[in-house]
């Protein structure tokens, strides 16, 4: 757009151009960020809800040429039993770590939120897998999860009495989610940590000291008002939770090319059935429609969330 | 406040109270330090068989017997981390850089004029967050598939600027820059509009170094964000020419014969900077996840 209008008027700023200046200056500023939100991500957005209607290929074939199927990839979807196992996998994922996460988290703010000597020694630890990065967690963890004597089977052989054990956790079809989900746990929990302190943190410490004086417990207090003025800070933390649960990728698929891993239905998620059928199988179209139902449901919960939060607001 | 009497028995309660957090501290620490202890102090073991028979027992996390950077060496000769490792340094510092520059303007430009279609802008990029990136891959591939570059060759596949151009503008981030510059008293600004001085120089002198917790907030996310991501390489670089570390790190670490010394010694420089960078900037990550928080 019209970027030069802005160099023209160098100096002084005179009576006549400062109108003009003030009408294209705004799109000067603006013009390099929506065109690039407009080419990367608006664009692709609506081209994933056209090309799930088509049997658009990444290698196009000129004799073919693409055409429009109608709901035909949704059908074929439906009827995928890859399909279906890898949204079964995704919620038992979500199932599973989104409480379990956001507890931990709950609990870690509580602790490095006390005055203790050392609290933020700890706060700076229980974050250090946060800012590790994700490959290399999935491949320490590949390594403490090996067979026999790997360290994971040794210590639960250990609180068990060997009573469990030893097990080949990537490569038993039961185990391998569970296996994903404490590393992604323990690569997580530190974010949302932060999350939870910030909101205890913002807790105004007058309604502590009533409440000592009304001679509320410590369990009173923490039933009765951190919780409460907590509620915000949780649902948020809960569905953001779930929402990066349902984009769970990296460390499944960095375990899938280890090249010893489980059958993949066991573990495979959307977002990795995505590249497989749209990436390595070039079936942009069905992928597309893989595309849509992921988007719909992180749709849902961050509507969700929305409405949780509008209605506290309105209460308030 | 409380009777004498029952002043000591609450001190002795508190004393409980702290030992109990410390020892739930304890094994908390254990749990969260273990992983990394067990990554560098295999990646020092220059003893294949010897890193393999210490797991079994607490040895896995004690760095004795061959202690070396043979390892290190190893992956830094006979492997592609250092292409690797250029390649994510300069794709994500581009992509930090520029994100911060273009998100910056737009957001200023939202929060500083009045202008036909602003609402409308304003709540079209806050929709927007809502897309998470896997929604878009698959489109985007064939997109950036067809695009033209500078040098009138067709598709940008396997490339630097095919890791880069896609992830400048970040809806989330405009929305935390304008959320930063509302927020910002107006007067420096109007002063220097009146002695002359042109919205370019307003924007580069005052606003952006006034700006630099909300910049280091973006930078911050956008880096960890862009550093990690796996989804992206696999699809859009074929070689090791531009392959970043995760990708490279998952082409590594599926090679045979597996050397896991060398893997975990790849693993241990990949995420050293990140590392680093947390210890050294701790204070914006934490400021990161707390802004984070406000997107609701």
């Amino acid at each position: 757009m019209s970027t030069a209008v802005t160099h023209a008027p160098a100096g002084k700023p005179g009576k006549r151009s400062a109108p003009i200046k003030g009408r294209f200056t705004p799109w000067f500023f603006a013009a390099p960020g929506l065109l690039l939100l407009l080419v990367f991500l608006v664009l692709p957005f609506v081209l994933a809800l056209v090309l799930s209607f088509t049997d658009q290929r990444l290698v196009t074939n000129e004799e073919l040429g693409t055409d429009f199927v109608a709901l035909r990839n949704y059908v074929r979807l439906f009827e995928d039993d890859s399909f279906w196992a890898a949204l079964r996998n995704n919620f038992y994922f979500v199932a599973v770590v989104t409480p379990l996460q956001s507890a931990l988290a709950l609990v870690l703010a509580l602790l490095v939120n006390q005055k203790l000597a050392g609290a933020r020694i700890f706060r700076t630890i229980y974050f250090m897998p946060v800012a590790t990065t994700m490959a290399v967690v999935a491949v320490i963890w590949s390594l403490l999860y090996a067979p026999d004597q790997g360290v994971i089977n040794r210590f639960v052989g250990l609180i068990t009495f060997g009573m469990v054990g030893p097990h080949d956790w990537l490569r038993e079809p039961g185990l391998v989610m569970p296996a994903v989900m404490l590393l992604s746990i323990w690569q997580g929990v530190g974010f949302q940590m932060l999350v939870f302190l910030a909101g205890l943190q913002s807790i105004p410490l007058d309604l502590y000291e009533a409440a000592k004086l009304d001679g509320a417990t410590v369990k009173q207090q923490f039933l009765y008002i951190t919780l409460p003025m907590l509620k915000n800070t949780t649902i948020f933390v809960l569905i953001t939770t779930t929402i990066y649960a349902f984009q769970l990728y990296t460390q499944a698929q960095i375990i899938a090319s280890s090249g010893a891993s489980a059958p993949i239905d066991s573990f495979r998620t959307m977002v990795m059935l995505m590249v497989h059928e749209g990436f390595r199988n070039g079936k942009i179209g069905y992928a597309s429609g893989i595309s849509v139902v992921f988007f719909v449901i992180v749709l849902a919960f961050s509507m969700l969330q929305r409405v949780l939060l509008k209605e506290e607001r309105a209460v308030q | 406040m409380t009777t004498t009497k029952s002043q000591p028995s609450q001190a002795r309660r508190e004393r409980f109270a702290r030992l109990g957090q410390y020892a739930l501290h304890t094994v908390l620490v254990i749990f969260f330090l273990f992983p990394l202890l067990f990554l560098f102090v295999s990646a020092l073991k220059g003893d294949e068989l010897q890193l393999l028979k210490d797991m079994g027992s607490l040895n896995a996390f004690v760095p004795y017997g061959d202690i070396s950077l043979k390892n290190f060496s190893h992956v830094i000769s006979g492997s592609n981390f250092k292409t690797a490792f250029f390649n994510s340094l300069l794709t994500v510092s581009l992509t930090v850089i520029l994100g911060v520059l273009i998100n910056s303007m737009l957001a200023y430009a939202l929060a500083r004029f009045k202008f036909k279609g602003r609402d409308f802008l304003l709540s079209v990029i806050v929709a927007l967050i809502i897309i998470p990136f896997e929604a878009i891959a698959v489109p985007l591939l064939l997109l950036v598939n067809e695009l033209p570059w500078v040098n009138g060759e067709i598709g940008w596949l396997d490339s630097y600027h095919v890791q880069i151009i896609p992830f400048i503008a970040h809806a989330f981030s405009i929305y935390l820059f304008y959320q930063f510059f509302i927020a910002l008293p107006k007067d420096l600004e109007e002063a220097a509009l009146m002695d002359g001085a042109n919205r370019l120089r307003i924007y580069w002198s005052i606003v952006m170094p006034l700006s630099k917790p909300v910049i280091a907030t973006v930078a911050v996310l956008q880096f960890l964000s862009r550093w990690g991501d796996l989804l992206w390489p696999v699809m859009a670089v074929r070689g090791d020419t531009f392959a970043t570390l995760p990708l490279a790190m998952q082409s590594f670490f599926g090679q045979y014969p597996r050397h896991w010394g060398d893997v975990m010694a790849f693993a241990a420089m990949a995420t050293l900077p990140t590392l680093m960078i947390f210890v050294i900037f701790q204070r914006w990550f934490v400021r990161s996840a707390v802004s984070s928080g406000i997107k609701g």
